[in-house]
């Protein structure tokens, strides 16, 4: 690449403020990285964008000082650095936000962000001067109302842990800053007050990494991207003289002609039927599922989508409202009536709530149906790995073999060998927590078409998708739900981004009822 | 990775990449395994140069009969920690079952009717532990901690701290201390068929795979649809069962219900041998080979410092020096991360 073009607008180059010379890295056989070359330039913004597996991450961590290069050098500043440490790295103006940040459960939001570097008097910790510093910094960074500095960490939710990862890389003197997937768990509302963040720190000439692979995102914030694949730099392109399906293609290395495959259908019976259901974080939803049908729930982060669906499992009470499958009323101590009753779920946090990283993708396939599959108990082994072939074939996971521990597989191969599980067990109904969080483009597309041959095949889909367009391409019917309750619900012919985001977002909570089911 | 004591990696690779004699062997062994292995050789050989009495058939049977007790409670404790768990009242409810089934013994004056209450208290003890924890949300270390000390000051009540009844007249007790099948002492004999059933359990059947789950990912298993309530306190009952078992194996082989002496620091030394034998304290990973050869390394270091005349107290040193070795290499190996890294 070019490393001191012109910008198109006839404004000079700004200075290389970060410079990846040949940046390579290997873990045992595995190359992550390999000639890896780029600049970020300071008060610009840059895309990092790229399937799981293309090296983003390892090149992150690379730039945090969490992994040294085994070639290639850093420059800051024109100057040969070399971080032994991430501490080295955050002295030298480095800052990476994690997607999962770790957050200390049992002090503050305020003593979260200054972790390790507390305002003191003497040896004892200011906590007022602490508390007041955070609220300073929260206003000052637009997210005033979205976070209270005296929230204990386990109280919050995955945005506002997102937030306090932010404000935490944002202490002391910043010079580049990186941000993984930061949107993943933050509502539209929490994005744009990012976004300004964002512009801000580029204006004040601070070199921005973002990574995400989320394409009206990138086109909203970046002024330039940079494409990895397969370990290795594919090319970048500046923002305005580029097209979405460009940089898929890129991306991918082939032409993605439609995310969603889509055959007719004609939904049958009703086989999930919800009324009334209320739960600590969820009021009166009511809601019907067709066989053969997809139904999306949409709404914004903390709407109670989630916990709905954990209510349908089994997995927390419900204290009012009626659960039937196929007409049959469910009585739900705990996952496993519902699942007995045929009410498959793939949660949102796909690995700490649905694999097991250390066991091979054999044991994670046939997980629910291991009662099935045995015979006096003992697990007939050789049906097991039949199914667990079947299935990896068919979702085209991608693993050198079925025994490969699931912890070593990318994002995108991990859901599908969760979807596998619930493939073997084909259940009545399938609930889909977020299916594609942190899943490359390609797999996306694959995961997709997988929604739809299940629904073509007669199961009953309930999807629930912070991602518009997803939800929009994917669903027969758009269930939104704001605050715990339901506030609309569209057909697909009336379903569009605005709409769905007006009922996200609604003011008023007075719940539509169920007229149109 | 070759994490092969679980039954997932041990089973043969997929064919095609066709590994070599030496690479399948060793993924049938693990690397864990053989590494105890090695160790063990060594100590074998260091031990048998210093005294060759070490070789004899009679010290190996010494050296079988002194594990036995050991070694059942570290195959159930393995069960136990695999499921996330850890039973510390171990121990405190074999001496309580030796005490029972003494005086159940003395008093009725039938050894099957003695050994058969012995049983049921074990049963009763492992139920109470499971409950406890599943359905008091207590975690499991203080919930047996609790147990560890009530069973012992109960073995101590009934028995007013001292040995009771006398079984070494009676044919059942005598048999199961000194008798032998096929040249292999009975005590020996428990230890396998206990040790093989619950390796079975372990590896073939789908409960043995749901405690793998449970100890993996108890979320994960959860919505799987296991109850994982009645794995913990199947479990627990488990250990309870052949608690009860070492209990019994205690009284026949000194001739007397003994309410804490030969049962004090069982469980501390059947942890350190699951922990030797590569079994995670977080559940999910490891196996009972692992756990097997570790008792015995254990078992052979023990009758080989004291053959060698050290000082008992050292072996006491020699024990927790070789679990705190072995833990750290098994770390390292792992790549674990220093306190506080993410992940």
């Amino acid at each position: 690449m070019q490393l001191a073009d012109q910008r198109s607008d006839g404004q000079p180059a700004a200075a290389s403020r970060l410079r990846a010379e040949g940046i390579g890295k290997s873990f045992g056989p595995v190359r992550a990285l390999a000639e890896v070359s780029l600049d970020v330039r300071a008060g610009e913004v840059l895309a990092l964008m790229g399937e799981n597996g293309a090296g983003k991450s390892t090149l992150l961590r690379v730039l945090s000082g969490e992994h040294a290069p085994d070639t290639g050098r850093l420059l800051l500043d024109g100057e040969p650095v070399a971080f032994g440490s991430p501490i080295a790295a955050h002295k030298a103006g480095l800052r990476v936000v994690q997607q999962e940040p770790e957050i200390v459960p049992h002090v503050s939001v305020a003593e979260n962000v200054y972790l390790g570097a507390l305002p003191k008097r003497g040896r004892i910790v200011d906590k007022r001067a602490l508390i007041d510093q955070v609220r300073a910094d929260i206003d000052r960074y637009g997210f005033a109302s979205m976070l209270d500095p005296r929230t204990p960490g386990s109280a919050l939710s995955a945005a506002q842990r997102q937030l306090v990862e932010i404000l935490r890389a944002l202490t002391g003197d910043v010079r580049v800053i990186a941000f993984d997937e930061p949107t993943s768990s933050l509502s539209d509302h929490e994005v744009d007050a990012l976004f300004g963040l964002i512009r801000r720190l580029r204006d004040e000439g601070v070199a921005v990494v973002y990574v995400s692979h989320r394409m009206p995102e990138i086109f909203a914030i970046a002024d330039r991207v940079a494409v990895l694949r397969d370990g290795r730099y594919v090319g970048d392109r500046r923002v305005c003289e580029t097209r979405e399906a460009e940089l898929v293609r890129m991306m991918v290395g082939r032409d993605l002609a439609d995310m969603f495959t889509r055959d007719p259908r004609e939904p049958g019976e009703v086989v999930l039927s919800v009324h009334g259901v209320t739960t600590d974080d969820v009021r009166d939803v009511s809601l019907e599922v067709r066989a053969g049908e997809v139904v999306g729930l949409g709404g914004l982060v903390g709407a109670g989508r989630s916990e709905l669906a954990l209510a349908l499992v089994g997995a927390v009470p419900i204290h009012a409202g009626t659960v039937e499958v196929a007409g049959k009323p469910l009585r739900l101590r705990g996952p496993g009536d519902a699942l007995r009753a045929g009410i498959g779920f793939a949660p949102e946090e796909r690995k700490a709530q649905a694999l097991l990283l250390h066991r091979s993708i054999r044991d994670n396939v046939s997980l629910a149906i291991l009662r099935r599959i045995s015979r006096l108990h003992v697990v007939k082994r050789g049906t097991e790995r039949e199914v667990a072939r079947t299935y990896v074939k068919r979702l085209s996971v991608r693993a050198s073999s079925i025994e490969q521990e699931v912890g070593t597989l990318s994002g995108g191969n991990q859901q599908k060998t969760v979807l596998a599980r619930w493939l073997a067990r084909r259940p009545r109904v399938l609930i889909l927590d977020e299916p594609t969080r942190g899943v490359d483009v390609g797999a996306k597309a694959e995961i997709y078409s997988i929604v739809n041959d299940l629904a073509a095949e007669g199961m009953a889909l309930l999807v629930i998708s912070s991602e518009l367009p997803e939800l929009l391409g994917l669903c027969d019917r758009i269930v939104v739900m704001q605050g715990g309750r339901v506030t609309g619900r569209l057909p697909r012919s009336e379903a569009t981004e605005e709409r769905v985001l007006a009922l996200a977002m609604a003011e008023d909570l007075t719940p539509a009822t169920g007229a149109d089911r | 990775m070759t994490q092969t004591e679980s039954p997932a990696a041990a089973t043969r690779p997929e064919p095609g990449g066709r590994p070599g004699a030496l690479r399948r062997a060793l993924d049938v062994v693990g690397v864990q395994n053989l590494s105890l292995i090695v160790a063990l050789a060594v100590l074998c050989a260091v031990i048998g140069s210093q005294n060759s009495n070490f070789f004899l058939i009679e010290n190996v049977k010494t050296i079988g009969t002194t594990v036995a007790i050991v070694g059942i409670l570290a195959v159930v404790q393995t069960v136990v920690m695999l499921l996330g768990g850890l039973d510390i009242s171990v121990g405190s409810a074999a001496g309580l079952t030796s005490v029972v089934s003494a005086m159940v013994f003395t008093s009725a004056s039938s050894a099957a009717f003695g050994i058969l209450v012995g049983l049921a208290v074990g049963i009763a003890v492992g139920v109470l532990n499971g409950v406890v924890i599943v359905y008091g949300r207590v975690n499991a270390v203080i919930a047996t901690l609790a147990t560890y000390s009530a069973l012992r000051g109960l073995a101590n009540l009934i028995s007013n701290g001292r040995a009771q009844g006398y079984t070494g007249t009676d044919s059942t007790f005598v048999f199961i201390a000194r008798g032998s099948g096929l040249g292999i002492p009975i005590l020996v004999w428990v230890l396998i068929i206990v040790a093989l059933l619950v390796h079975l359990m372990l590896r073939y059947t789908d409960i043995g795979r749901n405690i793998y789950a449970i100890g993996g990912n108890p979320t994960a298993a959860r919505l799987a649809g296991i109850n994982i309530n009645r794995y913990v306190v199947g479990c627990y009952l488990l250990a309870g069962f052949v608690a009860a078992i070492a209990g019994i194996l205690l009284t026949a082989r000194t001739g007397s219900g003994q309410p804490t002496s030969g049962s004090q620091g069982l469980e501390l030394q059947s942890i350190t041998a699951a922990a030797l034998g590569g079994v995670a304290l977080q559940g999910g990973k490891g196996g009972i080979s692992g756990t097997v050869i570790a008792v015995i390394l254990l078992g052979v270091l023990q009758n080989g410092l004291t053959i060698l005349n050290v000082n008992s107290f050292w072996q006491d040193i020699a024990q927790g020096a070789l679990l705190v070795v072995a833990v750290v290499i098994q770390q390292r190996r792992r790549g674990l991360r220093a306190f506080g890294l993410p992940r």
